[in-house]
């Protein structure tokens, strides 16, 4: 296993941030964590990475155990922050450079590597801009290149493309699946489901420290929601609440949220039927996905 | 060949310093000189002379120790801080196989080499000036280093307590001007009450002023093992606490 995790807890301050948390992730698969705000992810990761000690429970990173042998662990990691670190007294060339010395590397060595990583990064024609020049996008892609500079096999992802406009988390996406053909393990955290979705071989949702679902996200989707979703949004006619109530039997599970309603259904077309008739209502039919599941499971109140 | 773990760290700070490096040295120089030219020349005229040299002279040497002192303190608390706290450079080096301990000890060594290069500016000014006496004056160039290293370990506890950049003021007005007063850097500790006097031999600028004083002068310091002693135990234990309590504060 690339990492495997038991009976992991963390507490802080007599809050258990990570209650019991077991997982594994096999070699060139892509894992997601994903949680609420709050639900214990990155405190995760950290002790995934050793930079916190458990309370309990065991952690083998590359076939280490963590914490004890966490720092020869991470010669054979990549790490992208949630927050971009990157030096900003330095060039995109030398943040690799400086970070190349950090795992020992020679600086022929990383030198050599640093056209083929800026241009993994699309950053080829940026080697010598400094980091404030550079849009968030480019940052957090020179993170990702910067991860990968000593070559790792295993890459650790927190919300790599939180507070990226579309095109960039595109480009993103597409690199971590070269990353992935190329045999890398990777290990994401993220709150956006699609992404977990079109990344990720394997999931778990873990909500107050506790792992509540796992599999892959069309395992979790056939297993923990019904296949069609019928959004109802009211025009402000006033008549979601009477048609809701009406119809409900027509849906395994309705859920109201502000002016909308979600009809979860497994057979959809009496409910579209009776929609065709409904005046000052509108609707959109789709199949239901991760973050259905993923309401699901964690609620529909908000975490902050 | 394995280089330590906190090499890259002091390299890397290097790598930002040399960009600077003309401006950063004429800066950590024109103040202490403004100081030692104005007060040695304009107040050294009114005094006699101190256990046998002008007031120039005198006043050199504590120019020399609270320049390091003061170069290595800057550095290991708005810095380093601004490393650990602002630019998040420590967690971004803490992902790599470096541990805490190579990064704080990367500091240390930065810091301390940062004060050595402003300690040889302000010697190099009083070389020039002639205030030099023999070769002993080259045995301080490790005085500076020892003086410098004992300021950038304590410097970096209270650089792990920091809420913020305001913190550091107390620490200066506090620690660091008082023991600028009573360290016999602008005048002989004798003028003082004894019990402050006491106080003050014990601090760690104090031993270095008792290094490096002698040394200008071309003479053998009194007691030197007991004064090196006295700033590697003190870059000792300030290391080992500063070490705890930013690892207290990072790795909880």
């Amino acid at each position: 296993m690339a990492l495997d995790v038991a009976g992991l807890r963390k507490n802080y301050a007599g809050n258990e941030v990570v209650a019991g948390l077991s997982f594994a992730v096999e070699p060139g698969t892509c894992f997601g964590l994903l949680g609420p705000n709050g639900a214990g992810k990155t405190t995760t990761l950290r002790l995934c990475l050793g930079l916190t000690a458990p309370d309990a429970g065991e952690i083998r990173l590359a076939g280490r155990p963590i914490p004890a042998e966490a720092q020869v662990a991470r010669a054979k990691v990549g790490v992208v922050p949630q927050f971009d670190n990157l030096d900003p007294d330095f060039s995109c060339a030398e943040n690799l450079l400086v970070f190349g010395r950090y795992f020992g590397l020679k600086d022929a060595d990383v030198r050599r590597r640093i056209p083929a990583l800026l241009d993994f990064a699309s950053l080829a024609n940026k080697a010598e801009a400094r980091i404030a020049t550079l849009s968030g996008g480019m940052k957090r892609r020179l993170t990702l290149a910067r991860a990968l500079v000593a070559d790792p096999d295993i890459v650790f992802l927190d919300e790599p493309t939180t507070g990226l406009d579309p095109q960039a988390r595109h480009l993103i996406w597409e690199r971590l699946k070269q990353l992935k053909a190329a045999g890398k393990t990777l290990i994401l955290t993220t709150h956006f489901m699609d992404e977990a979705e079109r990344l990720c071989d394997r999931l778990i949702v873990i909500d107050h420290g506790r792992k509540i679902a796992e599999g892959s996200p069309r395992e979790l989707i056939a297993t923990h929601i019904e296949a069609q979703v019928i959004e109802v949004f009211d025009e402000s006619s006033g008549r979601l609440p009477e048609f809701t109530e009406n119809h409900r039997h027509l849906a395994a599970r309705v859920e109201l949220s502000g002016d909308t309603a979600f009809f979860y259904c497994r057979e959809p077309q009496p409910l579209l039927a009776a929609l065709a008739g409904a005046d000052g209502l509108r609707y959109l039919h789709r199949a239901s996905n991760l973050e259905d599941v993923f309401i699901k499971l964690t609620g529909r109140e908000l975490r902050d | 060949m394995n280089r330590p773990g906190f090499f890259p760290v002091w390299q890397r700070n290097f790598l930002v310093w040399k960009k600077l490096a003309l401006p950063s040295i004429l800066g950590n120089l024109a103040d202490p000189l403004i100081y030692m030219l104005g007060l040695g020349y304009g107040l050294g005229a009114m005094l006699p002379e101190i256990g046998g040299q002008p007031y120039i002279a005198f006043l050199a040497a504590g120019t020399i120790c609270a320049s390091t002192m003061n170069a290595a303190t800057f550095e290991a608390l708005y810095s380093s801080f601004s490393r650990m706290h602002v630019q998040k450079t420590w967690d971004a080096i803490l992902n790599t196989p470096l541990g805490l301990t190579d990064v704080v000890a990367g500091e240390l060594l930065w810091a301390t080499t940062k004060s050595f290069f402003s300690g040889c500016a302000i010697l190099v000014v009083v070389t020039a000036m002639g205030l030099t006496n023999g070769p002993l004056a080259l045995l301080i160039l490790p005085a500076i280093v020892l003086t410098g290293l004992a300021f950038a370990a304590l410097g970096l506890i209270w650089n792990a307590l920091a809420p913020s950049y305001d913190f550091f003021m107390y620490y200066f007005t506090l620690l660091i001007t008082p023991m600028t007063l009573i360290s016999g850097v602008f005048f002989p500790t004798d003028q003082l009450p004894g019990w402050l006097a006491a106080i003050g031999g014990w601090l760690p600028l104090a031993q270095g002023v008792a290094l490096i004083r002698p040394l200008l002068a071309g003479h053998w310091p009194a007691d030197a093992l007991i004064h090196i002693m006295a700033l590697l135990a003190t870059s000792a234990v300030a290391f080992a606490i500063a070490l705890r309590l930013t690892r207290r504060r990072l790795l909880k």
